[in-house]
């Protein structure tokens, strides 16, 4: 069976605590706080001001570049601030917060269940009801998905590919969007293969989901140039680099290369039917499926949230935070944000939050490097963990560049299988950050 | 008798002719360099701390003899003793500056500012402050994991494990500057350097608003303006809710320390003002 | 609340692998080899191994405990794999106090002054046997005679390499299959090879290491002794016997198994790996054909280790994306 080339790691997949439970709505928050900055790229620019009342999918606000995302009222109600509030990491950041009064939609949203398959869209229209409705990567990079879809001038896509791995153990976020929204999903994805000019799409999922390869392969029958792919279950088999390897045997080059210079362009799952809505029900993104999980949490579940909605009352639902030391993560846990800050608000790229419990939410002692060369062969990167994480203690960021860190995806792998304890993604990712400050210095020197 | 004989010999041979390829190679590489960088290398400290913004001392040493114009070139460990010897040695002019000493603005020590978190990933400030907002709900305050301790070449820095917070000996601190860029939070600045080690500062350098830094700290500025009001010398000035001693304007009276609800302003080496006229006029 | 929120990044889950579960991997790795030693040399085997054992992991401790100071370091049971290979390097007959002193060079002089485990330059359990190799030349190369029956007729007193030097061995009649099966003379280590392959399954399948060192040492033995003996003999089954022989007889196994996968010493990238194979191949068999000593796996590993910090610094794993 299929999978990438070079390294990967086999955590245990975790995914049993929630995978079992069908999509609930979360029950709607009073107050939302929706931060301007959910997606890789400029922040947006707020439309609306203090005392304002909102519609349910009424934009709040607008694209601030090319690379950004719209933001809509993910609940109806009244503004009750426009100013900085802590985000899950506790530092402030600019947000809108409304108060909500009922659940009024605007009228031109579509609410019925109804599947609506057809579509008769040009290209540009398609994108440009994408854009329109904020919609980003929602497997956690938030990377705008008009931008993707846009083909830089003189390239070309010849495969469309639907990324439903979901290799970041415990989360099932998009496993249960697979299995309950299929029909959703695939219309998405031929909607998404006419937006890009393609006639083939591949949706690859690991072999540790047969239930739902077996759905979407039973669906995708029905449509045309939809191909249905199990993949070996490794992780980070979902990292967009590793998928495409994976499914077509092509490598993206090095950095600044793209996915689409090997004619590729990749989307989440829940992406996928997130533009179904978008362009065929005409929904804005405000809600997403998020799994709320963790071996001590009583009752896992998978929760369709409101944008803005307080982690803290997602965990509450669930069965409330377990005793004693917990880590609770922002997605999952090979590459989720430790959070500090409960009151914060699920954001567009939020698939899960995981909660770690006593011995689970500590970290090993490091002990010394033992150079097993474990962590060199993990990297699907084909780099070196070790010795950048050497060269980032002596703070030798010329050769950390020479090493090709920029290459690096923050997968974890390094770290995840370091049987000295050394939390070398910590000083790689420090070193990563470094090299990349240092690099777009020289850049704008030029 | 006679193997020794050749082995002395050849031996000899050997030697003399390693020696002289070892003379012909040294001339051929040769690299003509000014005698004058290896003296003026000889005084200054040697403690390649890379102050001065050159790789080590020889390269300092080597811009001294090379420029014609010294006047940007300072070496903050020597000091103004060592450049004036330098700068006679070499018929230039040095530049002249006060002398300065390290100072960590923040006082936000265990018992002002609660832990809401624990940081369990690698201890080191950059990484810490790259990850979240730290063990207390104050975005701008000091971390304590030493990453200023580490980049100081002289022992001049220590975290004081009862505060958490990092303190300079300013009488070992050389005013490198070492400490500054390693601090990712900025809290630590260079300031004028008062016979005594006597200081006048404020202790914080968080921009969050009055409450939000007052939730977090209750050492912190609070950007209230009472000390900009009471300075008659114009030091002060306060600026996103926060208050600055210029070090070059502070004439250490004092009345500020005395004003402050916070106690954010630190005096060092000084005693308080009498606190009789605060009474009287409440 | 009763919560203590703790934060670190990610990655926050671990995967299981640890330095001591490594280390315990090699020790069970190598008890095959050890249970068929105490068969053929009798309970003495045990005596030195404990010796060895005992003496590297006392040294460790007060090395640790009085001029390094911190945290023992002998939980991660590094220590007593370097016991064990070092006693695995020799006689079953040697004098203890030659164990002691063989202990003492591994763990303070090879291993502890470059920094303790993971920073020592060399394999602290070659150095100490080529130490004791020089030092007491006679004792370590006198070997005890097995005591198991039908099989103290042949070389015993010597090994097979150091028959093969003196040119006492008849390749042609010799039975390569009867050696791998059965035992030859030697060091402790060295008598069973396929005890000493079944240990290599184990680590294989326990993933400690890869296959890239051993094959390349073992490959490049038998290629060179393939092409040297077709040179030298006449028929094709005399080669075949002689490349085997030099495959089996000897430290080659043990060496290219268990010394030279030395996590520490060895190359970091699997094309390093290979280098490296091939470099301490190629100089055992130089050895072993042209040089002073019978064997030269230990003399091949440790020249190998001193280039290991070159193999890491210029060979480079494939890049993704870079062809």
């Amino acid at each position: 069976m299929r999978t990438f080339p070079i390294g990967g790691v086999h955590p245990s997949d975790n995914k049993k605590w929630s995978k079992a439970s069908a999509i609930e709505a979360m029950e709607l928050p009073d107050v939302v706080v929706v931060p301007l900055a959910q997606h890789i790229g400029a922040p947006a620019v707020v439309k609306v001001a203090k005392g304002d009342k909102v519609k349910v999918g009424e934009l709040i606000a607008e694209a601030g570049g090319f690379v950004s995302a719209n933001i809509h009222a993910p609940i109806s109600g009244t503004i009750t601030a426009v100013d900085l509030q802590p985000n899950g990491q506790g530092l402030r950041q600019m947000a809108v917060t409304i108060k909500r009064e009922g659940d009024e939609w605007l009228e031109s949203i579509d609410r019925s269940e109804e599947l609506v398959r057809d579509c008769s869209l040009e290209p540009a229209e398609i994108v440009a009801r994408i854009k329109a409705a904020g919609i980003v990567g929602m497997g956690g990079a938030t990377f705008p998905t008009h931008v993707k879809l846009s083909i830089p001038e003189g390239k070309r896509a010849e495969v469309l590919i639907i990324n439903g791995v979901e290799c970041e153990p415990y989360l099932t976020s998009d496993y249960r969007t697979m299995l309950e929204r299929g029909e959703q999903l695939l219309v998405g994805v031929s909607i998404l293969m006419k937006a890009i000019s393609v006639d083939r799409a591949v949706v690859g999922v690991e072999n540790n989901k047969p239930d739902a390869i077996e759905h979407l392969k039973a669906l995708a029958k029905e449509y045309v140039g939809i191909e249905v792919k199990a993949l070996k279950t490794m992780y980070p088999q979902g990292g967009e680099k590793q998928l495409i390897a994976a499914l077509t045997g092509r490598e993206v080059p090095p950095p600044p290369a793209l996915p689409i210079d090997v004619g590729a362009v990749v989307c989440n799952a829940s992406t996928a039917v997130a533009v179904y809505e978008a362009v065929q029900k005409n929904k804005p993104l405000v809600e997403r499926v998020v799994t709320v999980t963790g071996a001590s949490l009583a009752e896992p579940r998978n929760l369709l949230t409101r944008f803005g909605t307080p982690v803290e009352s997602l965990i509450a639902r669930c069965g409330g935070l377990p005793e004693g030391d917990v880590r609770i993560l922002n997605g999952g846990p090979m590459m989720g944000r430790p959070m500090s800050n409960l009151a914060s608000p699920v954001m567009k790229g939020c698939s899960g939050i995981t909660i770690l419990s006593g011995k689970d939410a500590l970290r090993g002692e490091p002990s010394a490097c033992i150079k097993c060369a474990k962590c060199v062969e993990a990297c699907p990167m084909g780099l070196e963990p070790y010795l950048l994480q050497r060269y980032t203690v002596k703070k030798a960021w010329d050769e950390i560049e020479r090493n090709d860190i920029t290459s690096c995806i923050e997968c974890g792998c390094c770290q995840f299988t370091c049987p000295a304890n050394i939390a070398l993604l910590d000083y790689v990712r420090l070193a990563k950050q470094t090299v990349m400050g240092i690099i777009r210095a020289r850049n704008t020197k030029k | 008798m006679n193997t020794l004989i050749y082995t002395i010999l050849i031996l000899c041979a050997i030697g003399v002719g390693a020696a002289l390829i070892l003379y012909f190679v040294a001339r051929a590489f040769h690299v003509e360099e000014d005698p004058r960088i290896d003296d003026v290398e000889k005084m200054l400290p040697g403690a390649n701390c890379g102050g001065c913004g050159f790789a080590g001392c020889r390269a300092f040493a080597q811009a001294m003899v090379e420029r014609d114009d010294i006047s940007e070139l300072y070496c903050a460990v020597g000091g103004g003793d060592c450049m004036k010897s330098v700068a006679s040695y070499l018929g230039k002019v040095a530049a002249e500056k006060q002398p300065m000493t390290a100072t960590v603005r923040c006082g936000g020590s265990c018992d002002k500012r609660p832990r809401t978190t624990t940081y369990a990933g690698t201890r080191s400030c950059a990484i810490a402050s790259a990850t979240y907002i730290g063990e207390t709900n104050c975005a701008y305050g000091c971390l304590g994991y030493g990453d200023c301790v580490e980049a100081c070449a002289f022992g001049a820095i220590r975290v004081n494990p009862e505060t958490g917070l990092a303190e300079v000996d300013a009488d070992k601190c050389t005013a490198c500057g070492a400490c500054v860029s390693a601090c990712p939070k900025g809290i630590i600045e260079l300031r004028k350097r008062w016979p005594k080690n006597r200081a006048i500062y404020v202790s914080c350098v968080s921009k969050d608003k009055g409450a939000v830094t007052m939730k977090a700290c209750k050492a912190g500025c609070i950007g209230c303006g009472k000390c900009a009001k009471v300075c008659e010398f114009g030091a002060i000035t306060v600026e996103n809710n926060l208050a600055f001693i210029d070090s070059a304007k502070c004439r250490l009276c004092r009345k500020c320390v005395a004003e402050c609800p916070t106690a954010a302003i630190k005096m060092i080496g000084l005693a308080p003002l009498p606190p009789k006229e605060k009474t009287e006029n409440q | 609340m009763a919560n203590k929120f703790i934060v670190a990044s990610a990655p926050h889950v671990h995967g299981d692998l640890s330095t001591r579960r490594l280390m315990a991997d090699v020790i069970i790795a190598l008890l095959p080899a050890l249970a068929v030693s105490v068969y053929v040399f009798g309970w003495g085997v045990l005596t030195v191994t404990a010796t060895s054992i005992a003496c590297c992991v006392l040294f460790e401790y007060l090395v640790q405990r009085f001029l390094v100071g911190g945290k023992t370091t002998i939980t991660n049971l590094s220590a007593i794999v370097t016991g064990l290979l070092l006693a695995m390097n020799m006689p079953a007959n040697i004098p203890l106090w030659i164990v002691a002193v063989g202990a003492f060079v591994a763990i303070c002089v090879a291993k502890m002054p470059f920094g303790g485990l993971g920073k020592n330059l060399f394999n602290p359990a070659i150095a100490a046997r080529v130490f004791l190799l020089i030092a007491y030349p006679s004792q370590m190369t006198t070997f005890a005679a097995p005591s198991v029956e039908g099989f103290a007729d042949a070389y015993s007193g010597a090994t097979m390499l150091a028959a093969a030097k003196a040119c006492l061995v008849d390749f042609g009649s010799y039975d390569a299959m009867g050696m791998f099966a059965g035992i030859q003379s030697g060091s402790l280590g060295e008598v069973a090879a396929f005890a000493l392959l079944l240990g290599f399954a184990y680590l294989l399948l326990r993933r400690v290491i890869t296959w890239h060192i051993p094959v390349a040492v073992l490959g490049t033995i038998a290629l060179f002794a393939a092409v040297y003996g077709a040179f030298a003999f006449d028929t094709p089954h005399v080669v075949l016997n002689y490349s085997l022989f030099h495959l089996i007889g000897g430290g080659a196994l043990l060496g290219a198994i268990f010394m030279a996968t030395d996590y520490v010493t060895s190359p970091m990238t699997t094309r390093g790996m290979v280098i490296y194979g091939v470099g301490i191949g190629l100089l055992t068999m130089i050895i072993r054909l042209w040089g002073a000593y019978p064997e030269g796996m230990s003399f091949a590993i440790l020249i190998m280790n001193s280039v290991v910090p070159l193999i890491n610094k210029y060979v480079k794993p494939r890049r993704f994306g870079k062809k």
